[in-house]
């Protein structure tokens, strides 16, 4: 079965994916709300699985909330918390519910999160569960055996066009897309210039790539991700641009930024879409789109 | 080398309670190195078991507790002391620890913690760690194994998480792939980034029974002799 999303991404038209984050416990009532407010807005939504290491409610019952209320999951799967029998039996149960996007992430250490004395697994790392994915689609897993039912995803994988030193990042993007990652979503990117360069060198590969657009709520938060996320780049001109805000405006200063950098990357067919992540503040999303003139 | 510290006193009070004769084994090994179980080490848990109402009956030095002939050659002549103890307290690594029990008919308490070096291992040990994984990856990696460099000991590339050369997981730890990267670069070797390395066999990383064996196996396999131990 081909999901939507995937048709999306063939299609050719500018893709939006944003992003759900499960509840720390079993109260449900924040994420129906994102997805009723998101489902139609975007073209997928991502959920986060145990984001920066603290256990949460699990992505794959996060994803299968997305796809009972009519959304288009992208199940984000990190390597950290499970092995390669946990992963696959989770990749069946995925399949067998419609749930066909996956993000294959590596996952961020143990230690980064709220329960530092667990074991990091790691059995497989992103691009050997990429091509474990391609496997189970040829009827066999992991350990050879045949597989009794098909199953069929549309697979992504990250990459950052800021990473520094930049070389070794492109290859294991290359090797990803060998691995069998259809489509990329980007770690947040802030300086357009910079990522023109990035996707001079990412056209020449079959993938679809959507840039990341993390939303900026204020300087100080912009400064904090400069310092402590691997990765990211803000201007100082873009922080310059949060601190000018009035008071008590910096969030709507974030959206507009947030916005004319999706015309921009539109505008100039930069890549195949974007992917919006707003931290905690997903009922913004709708705002954003509208800045970027999407809706 | 092994590497060991000192459990908490008041962890070690917790092994022993209800128990008041209390022998102390150390060794003049790696614990000896360590500082956790040499002569001075063991002199002064002596006074601080006394200082608690603990009997000590007696305590030895042993040169290398993880051999099983020195650890019975060294005991057998302090057997009583050893038997009339209610149990053994031994300062040493793990190994020395479970060659006590293994030798010892009397409970024995670990008195350390066995430090993980990651996979430090040969004679002349430098910054190079090996975690004797049975499949050998350090032809794709420049020479430096990913197992032990990489925090979460990945075997495609980085992680992403690294900032300024430096590991998420602390600052003061280098990134390996970065480390990797960098080697391969210097030695016209880039090319190797982008083989993919398929999962790994873990159960590669499970010794044999054979090695399992210590270096005086042959000896434990002959007449029986030094498996007698203290009983």
């Amino acid at each position: 079965m081909i999901s939507s999303f995937k048709k999306a991404l063939e299609s050719g038209k500018f893709v939006v994916t944003s992003e759900v984050a499960p509840p720390k416990g079993t109260n449900l009532e924040k994420m129906p709300h994102h997805i009723e407010l998101l489902k139609d807005k975007v073209d997928a939504m991502n959920v986060t699985d145990h984001q920066s290491s603290v256990m949460r409610f699990p992505s794959l019952g996060g994803a299968l909330l997305v796809k009972e209320m009519g959304g288009e999951p992208i199940l984000q799967m990190t390597c950290r918390d499970r092995n390669r029998l946990a992963l696959q039996a989770d990749l069946l149960f995925a399949a067998s519910r419609g749930i066909n996007n996956v993000l294959c992430l590596t996952g961020d250490s143990v230690i980064l999160g709220d329960h530092k004395e667990a074991k990091g697994v790691f059995d497989l790392d992103s691009s050997q569960l990429l091509a474990a994915i391609r496997r189970l689609e040829k009827g066999k897993d992991l350990g050879g055996n045949d597989l009794d039912g098909s199953v069929s995803f549309c697979a992504g994988a990250i990459v950052t066009p800021e990473a520094d030193p930049i070389e070794p990042q492109l290859i294991k993007f290359e090797k990803k897309i060998e691995a069998g990652a259809e489509f990329i979503q980007t770690q947040a990117v802030y300086d357009l210039d910079n990522f023109k360069q990035f996707m001079d060198y990412a056209k020449q590969f079959p993938v679809k790539i959507l840039a990341g657009i993390i939303l900026l709520t204020s300087a100080p938060m912009a400064r904090f991700m400069n310092k402590n996320v691997a990765g990211v780049n803000v201007p100082q001109e873009l922080i310059d641009e949060m601190a000018s805000a009035p008071k008590g405006r910096a969030l709507d200063k974030g959206i507009e930024i947030a916005g004319r950098m999706i015309k921009r990357i539109k505008k100039e067919k930069m890549c195949d879409g974007v992917h919006i992540m707003a931290i905690g503040r997903e009922e913004l999303v709708p705002d954003i789109l509208s800045a970027a003139g999407l809706i | 080398m092994l590497r060991s510290e000192q459990k908490p006193f008041e962890e070690i009070l917790g092994y022993l309670e209800g128990e008041n004769m209390v022998f102390i084994l150390g060794c003049d090994g790696c614990a000896q190195a360590s500082q956790t179980g040499g002569l001075p080490q063991v002199l002064e848990m002596k006074g601080r078991l006394e200082r608690e109402g603990k009997k000590i009956t007696g305590y030895k030095v042993v040169d290398f507790l993880c051999q099983k002939a020195l650890v019975a050659s060294a005991l057998r002549p302090l057997e009583d002391r050893v038997m009339e103890s209610d149990s053994v307290l031994v300062l040493c690594c793990g190994v020395g620890i479970q060659t006590s029990a293994a030798m010892i008919l009397k409970p024995v308490h670990p008195g350390c913690n066995t430090i993980n070096l990651g996979g430090s291992r040969g004679e002349w040990r430098g910054s190079e760690r090996c975690m004797e994984c049975g499949d050998c990856l350090l032809d794709y990696t420049g020479g430096i194994c990913p197992l032990a460099a990489c925090s979460k000991g990945l075997r495609n590339g980085a992680c992403g998480g690294a900032s300024n050369g430096r590991c998420e997981v602390s600052p003061e730890k280098p990134c390996g792939w970065e480390l990797i990267y960098a080697r391969l670069k210097e030695t016209g070797r880039l090319d190797m980034l982008k083989k993919f390395v398929p999962p790994k066999a873990w159960n590669k990383m499970r010794p044999t029974p054979e090695m399992l064996s210590t270096s005086v196996w042959a000896l434990e396999q002959g007449d029986g002799s030094i498996q007698e131990g203290i009983e």
